[in-house]
């Protein structure tokens, strides 16, 4: 080998030997989306059981969090996103008065997958549903079919996302249930920040989680069950 | 008596339309531009109302277009003559509504720039993703139609393309409704009925258009259609407006004797301000009583009478699609039956809309689009009516 | 005939020279050893994205090494902490010369996550 090449190999060699050595310790610190290699599976479904009785009306928290966390500006405007709402309802007849929350109820049989043209709203396998930005094509049909009114649609340029949470103009976005902290192993935003521990969120499979145990002991609804969607979601006290 | 000879437009005129024409179809796209540029903040339409003003012209354009083709179907597979004669113009008139109606909607989405996307990938159970094979599918047959009709060689084969137009046809509109009738959770929507009352609106908003653009072109043209011929065309359209109009008594008689739709249904018919007042005064008032005055009222349902009934009968359409688009809407969700909801999301609020100067502008290019392709078709081809002298039949 | 086409070759040269000349000099950021070496990377970085994006958000396999978060992490400039906010960013250096619009950053942030954190928490 001549000269010039094995001089060519060595600086090439000490370069990366000091590239190496330099990233190194930045990809030891940085903290993006722990990693995992397997596809989510349908052994679990995630689900949320919220205790009305908890709720204390004029109360925020989850909405709040909710904003922080996926990068929401909490504005209350007709345009403005809102994933997660606080809703105050007053039965007619009893008059007696319940505050709680509304997010994506995350159905098994959503309506809003099965009017999606492209199939950018989804179900995935763990029973979280998303909407895919890649394929939205922003027909809002979805927000159209949905029982909760859980949809919003995106009306302005959106900058300065939230790394974990992409979200830009034009398509349709919702509760994701922080797919991007659960698949960390982390809880939602809102049942982390919910002071009176109102939301519980758990895997509705998983016969020694504490959702489970509550599901089967205690008598909980979920809204507008007759239309049969099975939401992943419960209201208890409702 | 008409003459054998096609019609042409003046030269002056046509161009003068069509600088009309252009002038509003880009007035759109500049609306387009600027939605795209800015998002949907700057329409009328939010979180409440997601489809507004551009869908009341979008599907008043695709219902239109699909019974237009009535005008060929009853030539064509039911044999009467001077409707054949009329079966290009309807044809034509069909793939221009289609085409402005269609832009529309796709100009509206909020990514427009990802149709390729919507063109690519189907989910098998959305209506919307049917509708694509549909509309596209009612494109290229109502071409091979015309192709069976304007090239001598193949009319032997009109009859079979007008069956196959005629039951597809059928199909479209089937789509058209099942988008709303698929909302089970809207109070206004979800309902077996709408599939078929699409069907019967189509009948009377495709005869209205035709009368109107038959009329409009032999005018521009300083010629005359034989009054014989209008006669039997008003009758028809006068038997369309009575079904229409019975079709959506039936839906809403049905729909208010459920307590739980009570309250929805007040709201249309008589506490919903703009709503109630667009229902019964553009709708049944100027959309089909004073129609059916004009065109069966003793000394009258000549053919000016039946222009006026035509001309009112698109004005009721509009009223009744923004009844049902936007008022539909405005009613807000009943999402816990039985309680009275409050919230920052518009729970248990009547959602207010006021269409922006774009959405105005967008609809009336998608009107465009269509009234130019029509234009320019005619003056190039052979698509106006060539009637023989009249014998009934 | 030789004449006209070495004359023709002589007049490509100030084309190519020129071109050269606006070769993009991306600001690579952290830079080093990237996953794949740097000619895969430009062929084939689009479909890369284009086929993990759906691993990602329709399947939940969230592979460290190949996250758009962790290209960024690496490329964003060491100054904004960006891969789109200046003409020779490290997206847009390219993008721009071959005039191909870039759609990621309507919805995904440009913004290193550890430097928007920090942001964000202040």
């Amino acid at each position: 080998m001549s000269d010039v090449n094995s001089q060519r190999r060595g600086f090439l060699k000490t370069s990366l030997g000091v590239a190496a050595v330099s990233i190194a310790p930045g990809m030891l610190l940085f903290d993006v989306a722990h990693g995992k290699s397997e596809a989510v599976t349908s052994k679990v479904r995630w689900g949320m059981m919220i205790d009305t009785a908890q709720c204390k009306e004029g109360c925020n928290e989850c909405v709040t969090a909710c904003n922080t966390e996926n990068g929401l500006t909490g504005g209350k405007l007709p345009t403005d996103s809102q994933w997660i709402r606080k809703i105050e309802i007053k039965d007619i007849s009893s008059g007696r008065e319940l505050s709680l929350p509304m997010m994506c109820q995350h159905c098994e049989q959503p309506p809003c997958v099965d009017v999606c043209p492209t199939g950018a709203s989804f179900k995935r396998e763990d029973g979280i549903v998303l909407v895919d930005k890649h394929r939205c094509i922003g027909c809002r049909y979805c927000m159209m079919a949905c029982p909760y009114k859980a949809r919003s649609f995106v009306h302005e340029v959106v900058t300065d996302q939230n790394p974990d949470v992409p979200r830009g103009k034009g398509t349709v976005e919702s509760c994701t249930m922080c797919v991007h902290k659960i698949d960390a192993g982390e809880q939602p935003a809102c049942a982390q920040s919910c002071p009176n521990k109102a939301i519980l969120f758990g895997d509705l499979n998983n016969q020694e989680s504490e959702i489970y145990k509550k599901v089967h002991s205690v008598a909980s609804v979920q809204v507008r069950a007759d239309l049969q969607l099975n939401p992943g979601v419960r209201y208890q006290g409702l | 008596m008409p003459s054998l000879s096609s019609l042409h437009f003046k030269n002056r005129i046509y161009w003068l339309l069509m600088a009309i024409g252009v002038l509003v179809a880009a007035a759109g796209l500049f609306s387009v531009h600027m939605m795209e540029e800015h998002g949907h903040i700057i329409s009328g339409m939010n979180n409440q109302i997601v489809w507004g003003l551009p869908h009341v012209f979008a599907i008043f354009l695709i219902v239109a277009a699909s019974g237009v083709l009535n005008v060929a179907s009853i030539g064509s597979v039911f044999g009467k003559v001077i409707y054949k004669a009329r079966a290009p113009l309807a044809s034509l008139l069909s793939i221009a509504m289609l085409a402005g109606g269609l832009t529309v909607l796709m100009l509206d989405l909020g990514r427009p720039d990802r149709v390729i996307v919507a063109a690519t990938n189907f989910n098998p159970t959305s209506v919307f993703a049917w509708n694509v094979v549909i509309y596209s599918g009612m494109f290229s047959l109502i071409v091979v139609y015309l192709w069976t009709m304007m090239e001598q060689r193949m009319n032997a084969w009109t009859k079979p393309a007008g069956i196959l137009v005629f039951a597809w046809r059928f199909i479209l509109t089937t789509g058209t409704g099942m988008i709303f009738a698929f909302l089970t959770a809207r109070q206004a929507y979800g309902s077996a009925l709408l599939p078929p009352m699409f069907i019967v609106l189509s009948f009377a908003w495709g005869l209205a258009v035709f009368h109107l653009v038959q009329a409009s072109i032999y005018s521009w043209n300083e010629k005359q259609l034989d009054d014989s011929i209008m006669a039997r065309k008003k009758n028809l359209l006068g038997i369309f407006v009575l079904g229409s109009l019975y079709m959506v008594a039936a839906y809403h008689f049905t729909n208010m004797y459920f307590a739980h739709q009570k309250g929805f249904e007040l709201f249309i018919l008589r506490d919903g301000g703009i709503y109630p007042n667009l229902f019964w005064w553009g709708y049944v008032v100027i959309g089909n009583l004073i129609p059916l005055v004009l065109i069966f009222g003793p000394g009258l349902g000549k053919s000016k009478c039946v222009m006026m009934a035509s001309l009112m009968v698109v004005l009721g359409a509009f009223s009744l699609l923004y009844v049902f688009i936007v008022g539909g809407q405005a009613y807000p969700l009943n999402i816990f039956p039985g309680h009275i909801a409050i919230s920052s999301f518009g729970d248990g609020q009547i959602s207010e809309y006021h269409p922006s100067i774009y959405e105005i502008l967008l609809g009336f290019g998608g009107l465009a689009i269509a009234f130019v392709i029509t234009i320019a078709s005619v003056r190039i081809l052979n698509f106006m009516p060539q009637d023989k002298p009249y014998i009934a039949d | 005939m030789k004449l006209l086409a070495s004359l023709l070759l002589f007049l490509c040269m100030p084309v190519v020279w020129a071109a050269e000349a606006n070769i993009p000099k991306p600001d690579i950021g952290k830079g080093g050893q990237c996953v794949k070496d740097t000619q895969w990377m430009r062929k084939n970085h689009m479909h890369l994205l284009v086929h993990q994006r759906d691993e990602t958000v329709r399947k939940g396999i969230r592979d460290d090494s190949i996250s758009l978060k962790n290209c960024i992490e690496c490329h964003a400039s060491t100054k904004d902490d960006s891969v789109i906010a200046r003409n020779d960013s490290f997206c847009v250096a390219c993008h721009h010369y071959e005039a191909v619009k870039i759609d990621c950053f309507e919805c995904h942030s440009g913004t290193r996550k550890s430097a928007w954190k920090q942001r964000s928490a202040k």
